[in-house]
């Protein structure tokens, strides 16, 4: 091996000249050519990717499949405290299960999920958008129930492992649940059967007091 | 009214026939890691005092903690050293779980220390850039370990959904499984890492001007680094050998096979190859956890994430992360929130001695040097 004065760097302009080289032709080294010239290329997410929360809603409407219900719990456990929600109420001012505000202040969020793992009605994900600056730094930053809601169709696409297990564990619940029904109207039907049947005995057992009278 | 720059000015003599001069570097200067400044006053070109200032990226993590539930902390400990936030959720949970008694399932003591290592890497390839930066080498060398260190925090970003702010941890555990096919791309990128290691001593390691403005440079007994707290590799570099993973032999590192480098001066340049030295043994450790990882459970379900409420006590537990002892000292009154957080951050004991290696060096070497120590302000500061 050489080794006199300057070898050490000559031994690294080798490296520069094969790397420089190496980025147009890719030969050893697997990928040398790592930039993503951003706004014509778009980086592949992975599906874990995170960066803002959003409201996922069953089937067409918006309002009526919303699966928030106002609970608070993610208001609570946030961390940075970026969520506002207030609950609905009807026109005689019963509180009613979803929200009538939910806000999230972007420019608060620091996207740590803690409201995803809190949320036990499984309403609250995920996003992995980007590109949101504004210059209204006031207005557009706190992001309003409308634009937070969006469809479970939207949240299959953009994380389909998670959300494949999302609707398996509301498919097991709804199953569990109507079962659950079922058992509870079953037991109802026969305590039911039973109190007719006692009934049904008692007055068989008991003669009838007084012969029925014809009517008149 | 005339604006009186004082910053810069000529002091009285010292009676040594010369006089000083007091130079401000920073808190903007490129190659001091973030907004850290030096009172720095000079004999000609030698240092003769050196003043560190910090608090420029305080953000208040310890108070915070006090308004927070446990769990709401964990994501603060992300911010504190921001190149490697995966060993600082580790020191938290691990904490946590000595203050609570808790047991960690075996596949997640061994996804941690996969992630753990994999972090250690990418801080020391991180390391390795910006000490060339430091030495006025911007360029080939930053970018070369910057797109190396891009690739582990893809892995990172597939696996938590963020690249550094992972928020990974769990008390017991770990919040999500390895997804499917990450552990095959991981165990095949790290067997491509020896290769990047090898290609950046050629660049490096061999390099007359590296080793004239390494070699000799900032040299630290290991008395003085004993003495002043030190721990990670600035004080292995002087020869101490001294690694909380056998100490202390937390997770599961007393299964794994693997050795504690050490160097012998103590200088700017044996800090450099230790840190090389270290992150070949990091891909021993990731070989071995990726033969033995276990299937099974994740995260302890005994454990209640929301609303966790330990018992009454305090708690110091301890990682060794990849710049140092990362600790946590927690007082729980057996509350949802922390009575009292108190975070024991490697870069910050680290630099107490910064002073102490600089005098009688040249300006130029200050960089180098503080470069070698390898600080993160966010932990500094905190």
């Amino acid at each position: 091996m050489m080794n006199f004065p300057g070898s050490g760097i000559l031994k690294g302009m080798v490296v520069t000249a094969r790397n420089m080289i190496g980025s147009y032709f890719d030969r050893a080294h697997a990928k040398r050519l790592i930039t993503e010239q951003y706004p014509e290329e778009r980086p592949t997410l992975p599906e874990a990717s995170r960066s803002f929360p959003f409201l996922v809603f069953d089937g067409q409407d918006p309002e009526a499949g919303m699966r928030c219900v106002a609970c608070k719990i993610c208001e609570k456990e946030c961390p940075p405290q970026c969520i506002f929600i207030e609950q609905d109420r009807d026109a005689n001012g019963k509180l009613l299960r979803r929200p009538k505000i939910f806000d999230i202040d972007i420019s608060v969020c620091m996207g740590c999920q803690i409201c995803v793992e809190s949320c036990p009605f499984e309403s609250i994900r995920m996003d992995n958008i980007y590109e949101m600056s504004s210059c209204d730094r006031f207005g557009s930053l706190v992001i309003h129930k409308g634009q937070l809601l969006k469809s479970n169709e939207y949240y299959r696409s953009i994380n389909p492992t998670e959300a494949a297990e999302t609707d398996a564990r509301i498919e097991a619940a709804r199953i569990k649940k109507a079962a659950a029904a079922k058992v509870a109207a079953e037991k109802v039907a026969a305590a039911r059967a039973a109190a007719a049947a006692k009934a049904a005995a008692e007055q068989a057992a008991q003669p009838p007091s007084e012969p029925e009278q014809p009517a008149p | 009214m005339s604006f009186q720059p004082h910053t810069f000015s000529f002091n009285e003599s010292d009676g040594a026939g010369a006089s000083t001069l007091d130079v401000s570097l920073g808190p903007q200067h490129p190659s001091t890691h973030g907004v850290f400044r030096m009172n720095v006053r000079m004999d000609g070109e030698t240092i003769v005092k050196l003043q560190p200032v910090f608090g420029y990226l305080h953000r208040n993590h310890e108070k915070l903690a006090e308004s927070h539930s446990w769990l709401g902390t964990m994501p603060y400990t992300d911010r504190l050293d921001y190149i490697c936030p995966i060993t600082n959720n580790w020191a938290y949970a691990v904490a946590v779980e000595k203050l609570a008694g808790i047991e960690v399932p075996e596949r997640a003591e061994y996804i941690r220390v996969i992630v753990g290592e994999l972090t250690r890497l990418q801080n020391h390839t991180a390391f390795l850039g910006f000490i060339l930066g430091d030495m006025g080498a911007w360029g080939s060398a930053l970018m070369y370990a910057f797109r190396e260190r891009e690739k582990i925090l893809d892995l990172f970003e597939w696996l938590t959904g963020a690249r550094m702010m992972v928020n990974y941890m769990r008390f017991g555990g770990v919040r999500c499984d390895l997804p499917v096919g990450w552990l095959e791309k991981a165990r095949a990128y790290v067997e491509t890492y020896p290769a990047f290691l090898d290609e950046m001593e050629q660049l490096l390691t061999g390099n007359e001007i590296l080793l004239a403005r390494l070699q000799g440079v900032g040299v630290l007994s290991g008395e003085r680094a004993i003495n002043g707290g030190l721990s990670g590799p600035v004080l292995r570099a002087s020869g101490i050998d001294y690694d909380i993973r056998k100490v202390d032999g937390y997770g599961v590192y007393p299964r794994l096979n693997f050795r504690i480098p050490r160097g012998t001066k103590g200088d700017c340049f044996d800090r450099f190859m230790l840190r090389i030295l270290e992150a070949r043994e990091s891909i021993k450790i990731l070989r071995q956890a990726f033969a033995q990882i276990p299937e099974g459970p994740t995260l302890n379900p005994a454990v209640k994430q929301r609303g966790f409420k330990p018992p009454v006590g305090e708690a110091y537990g301890r990682i060794e992360g990849p710049k140092g002892e990362l600790g946590f000292h927690l007082i729980s009154e057996g509350g949802e929130k922390p009575y009292r957080i108190h975070i024991r951050p490697p870069s910050l004991i680290n630099l107490t001695l910064l002073e102490e290696m600089c005098l009688g060096t040249k300006l130029a070497d200050v960089m180098v040097i503080l470069g070698s120590i390898d600080i993160v302000l966010g932990e500094v500061d905190r």
